[in-house]
């Protein structure tokens, strides 16, 4: 097995995905000989020409666009949105299109292809490098909407993204594209589009997180166990469909529930989570279930980290459920 | 790439045809001394990024002529819908280096309240420069609503819409052009094709012979210019706004010029751009170009170049002196500005946020208590 960063991984994945089956396309702005702006493609145009792997014009709603058109016609498209902030020119080929496409064709047509796209803050991008768009996406019957958050997932999660009869919304982390290594296995596997990740086992609090913000609470996971709470941490992977029984099992575990992400808390995904555990299984729960998020702002530049829940702030909420 | 040549007036000799060039020497000047500032900025950029005091910047080297001559065609009247390469149209109309440096650091006295990226601007005064945004091409159908506003006050303004080759590939490029067209309103589009869109070469952006032919699709006159002869773009700019004042309507215009530099900081062209191509541009060079001319109408000298531009280096070292020494912007705007009212939901995430920064002993002077 290789260690591997998490750009490392999905570059591998892109790789072992092309070798195992010519129709899969790579394509995007700046994804040929440029390798990417984050270099995800790097290596691709060389090793399998420019029929594979290519630039398009800058046009989002054509990336995409022509992307469901290669795929109903056989195609496997893995699109790269450059960054997810600007994917929105696009949001009707998604939204519309994309998603609906199976069930208003009875079943006919179908597109099965991927959008890859790096998302979320810690790079000093301001309002249009930064954003966590995934509530937009995960409201939008007929998508799957994946994150992964280590090496070995990004690749296996990728590989099964690909493999996935149906749309997916891939979002990658950019602030961990280089900050987290991990052992990633060779060749082709696949992890799971429907089960979530333990992260850590712990019977005091159950934190619930995904993408970016995995390590921000595993680190303050570790702070609270030096004061004597052990949280047992779940990393979602997959948002959309949501692994609902997993959740519920997870915060039955504890009866204290922290919910954490990036993007804004109004109509975030972290509200799903809430009603979801307060629908089912509300006896079990012993504390007001906190979420720590990104403020009701668009994204500052300066600031950002003010802007961004770190680890205090989980840390914070944490102590908060488990002291209540 | 085209088979029809670009617009010209400064010729290889340095004489101006026509002779007229429609800018009285002190304007001439002002355009040079513009252009020197331009680099001195852009120069000094570079350097602060790689020393780590900015982020990130956008290089402008080679693309300088199209910007102040076109600039130089505008009244502080009309507005600008610039793109983040456009250093030299805010420098043009007045915008100080200073006010852009506080752009650069994104601190405490930023026009834009250090929520942006640098390169970012947006100003009010002494032109309207209008705030700029990251996504490509969406300013372009905005100009034509503003310049619609000011046809529906009979006002004779005009608004300038800037943008690149890969812009043109932007929905916002095609409803603008088309709206603008039906519209007959007072807008010029200025795509300034330097051949990149970061790594993407024009011939990748556009099967068209070049982007000055697609005007006609739209309804609308299309001129190439030599991008790098700063009166040829000036000439066909004025020519534009003209007719837009006139009610004749918009304007297409290529200025065919091309990025020195890499696309920002983060990109590095010698991994797709051809040596042989940045060889021959470099000969191109425009300010060289500018200095030659000058210098046959007897208004430029070598001492005097350097004299301008030592000016033109000490006037922005100030202004990177002035914002390093600014502090960043008080916690407060992270909220503020979101709506004209601070919502309930928001003074409480307001008051959280400097609760924490205050514990964790973050809150900076300036900051006070939780303002809003
Ligand atoms: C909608 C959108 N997609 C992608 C990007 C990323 N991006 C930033 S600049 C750029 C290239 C722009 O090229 P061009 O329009 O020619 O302008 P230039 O930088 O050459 O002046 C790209 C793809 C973006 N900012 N917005
Ligand atoms: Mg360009």
């Amino acid at each position: 097995m290789a260690t591997l960063t998490l750009i490392q991984a999905v570059n591998d994945a892109l790789r072992t995905a092309m070798k195992n089956d010519p129709n899969v396309l790579v394509f995007g702005e700046d994804v040929g000989p440029k390798g990417g702006v984050f270099l995800a493609t790097e290596g691709l145009t060389k090793e399998f020409g420019e029929k594979r792997c290519f630039d398009t014009p800058l046009s989002e709603d054509g990336i995409v666009g022509a992307a469901i058109g290669m795929a109903v016609n056989g195609l496997k498209p893995v699109a790269e949105i450059q960054f997810q902030d600007f994917i929105f020119p696009a949001f009707d080929q998604i939204v519309s299109e994309a998603a609906k496409l199976r069930y208003r064709s009875g079943g006919q047509y179908t597109c099965p292809m991927v959008i890859r796209t790096p998302y979320g803050g810690g790079i000093r991008g301001g309002l249009y490098h930064s954003q966590s768009g995934e509530a937009y996406f995960c409201h939008t019957p007929g998508l799957k909407v994946v994150v992964p958050s280590t090496p070995h997932d990004a690749k296996g999660l990728l590989l099964a993204s690909i493999q996935d009869p149906d749309p997916v919304l891939f979002l990658e982390p950019k602030a961990l594209y280089r900050s987290v290594k991990g052992e990633v296995p060779e060749g082709n596997y696949t992890v799971d589009l429907s089960t979530l990740r333990t992260v850590r086992e712990g019977k005091d609090v159950t934190v619930i997180c995904y993408g970016a913000m995995v390590p921000v609470c595993e680190r303050a996971a570790a702070r609270a166990a030096e004061r004597g709470i052990e949280c047992h941490i779940v990393d979602l992977r997959t948002l959309y469909p949501l692994d609902e029984d997993g959740v519920l099992e997870a915060a039955k575990r504890t009866g204290r529930v922290v919910v954490v992400h990036e993007a804004p808390r109004f109509c975030g995904y972290g509200g799903e989570i809430s009603a979801l555990i307060a629908e089912n299984i509300i006896e079990y729960i012993e504390a007001p279930i906190a979420r720590v998020t990104g403020f009701d702002t668009p994204f500052p530049n300066t600031l950002e980290h003010h802007y961004m829940p770190d680890e205090r702030r989980v840390l914070d909420a944490i102590e908060h459920v488990a002291a209540y | 790439m085209t088979s029809t040549a670009p617009r010209t007036v400064i010729q290889p000799d340095g004489a101006a045809k026509p002779r007229d060039v429609g800018l009285s020497d002190k304007e001439l000047i002002h355009a040079y001394r513009t252009m020197l500032r331009v680099r001195a900025f852009d120069e000094t950029c570079l350097k602060l990024q790689r020393s780590g005091r900015i982020g990130f910047s956008i290089p402008n080297r080679g693309v300088e002529a199209t910007q102040v001559g076109a600039a130089a065609a505008l009244k502080k009247t009309d507005w600008l819908f610039p793109s983040y390469r456009d250093f030299g149209m805010a420098l043009y109309h007045g915008i100080s280096a200073e006010a852009m440096m506080h752009n650069m650091y994104g601190d405490a006295l930023d026009s834009a309240k250090g929520r942006q990226m640098p390169v970012h601007f947006s100003f009010t005064d002494p032109i309207r420069f209008f705030s700029i945004s990251s996504p490509i091409g969406t300013h372009i159908v905005q100009a034509v609503g503003a310049a619609y506003a000011m046809q529906y006050r009979k006002e004779k303004h005009v608004v300038l819409a800037s943008f690149g080759d890969g812009g043109t590939s932007s929905l916002g490029f095609h409803s603008g052009l088309n709206f603008a067209g039906v519209w007959k309103a007072p807008v010029i589009f200025l795509c300034q094709n330097n051949q990149w869109a970061i790594s993407c070469p024009s011939e990748k952006q556009t099967a068209s012979d070049g982007y000055a032919v697609k005007a006609e699709a739209y309804g609308m006159p299309g001129v190439l210019v030599d991008g790098n002869d700063l009166l040829a773009v000036h000439q066909a700019v004025s020519e534009a706004a003209e007719r837009a004042r006139k009610g004749g309507g918009p304007t297409l215009i290529e200025a065919r010029t091309f990025r020195m530099g890499g696309h920002s900081t983060s990109d590095d062209p010698t991994k797709y751009v051809p040596k042989a191509m940045v060889a021959e541009w470099e000969k191109k060079d425009p300010v060289a170009r500018f200095e030659k001319f000058l210098k046959k109408r007897k208004l430029w000298t070598e001492k005097q170049r350097e004299q301008w531009y030592a000016e033109a280096m000490a006037e922005v070292d100030a202004a990177s002196k002035a914002a390093q020494a600014t502090p960043r912007p008080a916690l407060e705007t992270i909220f503020s500005d979101v709506y004209a009212t601070l919502p309930a939901h928001l003074r409480r995430q307001g008051q959280q946020a400097f609760d924490i920064a205050k514990r964790h002993g973050e809150a900076e002077a300036g900051d006070g208590a939780f303002p809003l």
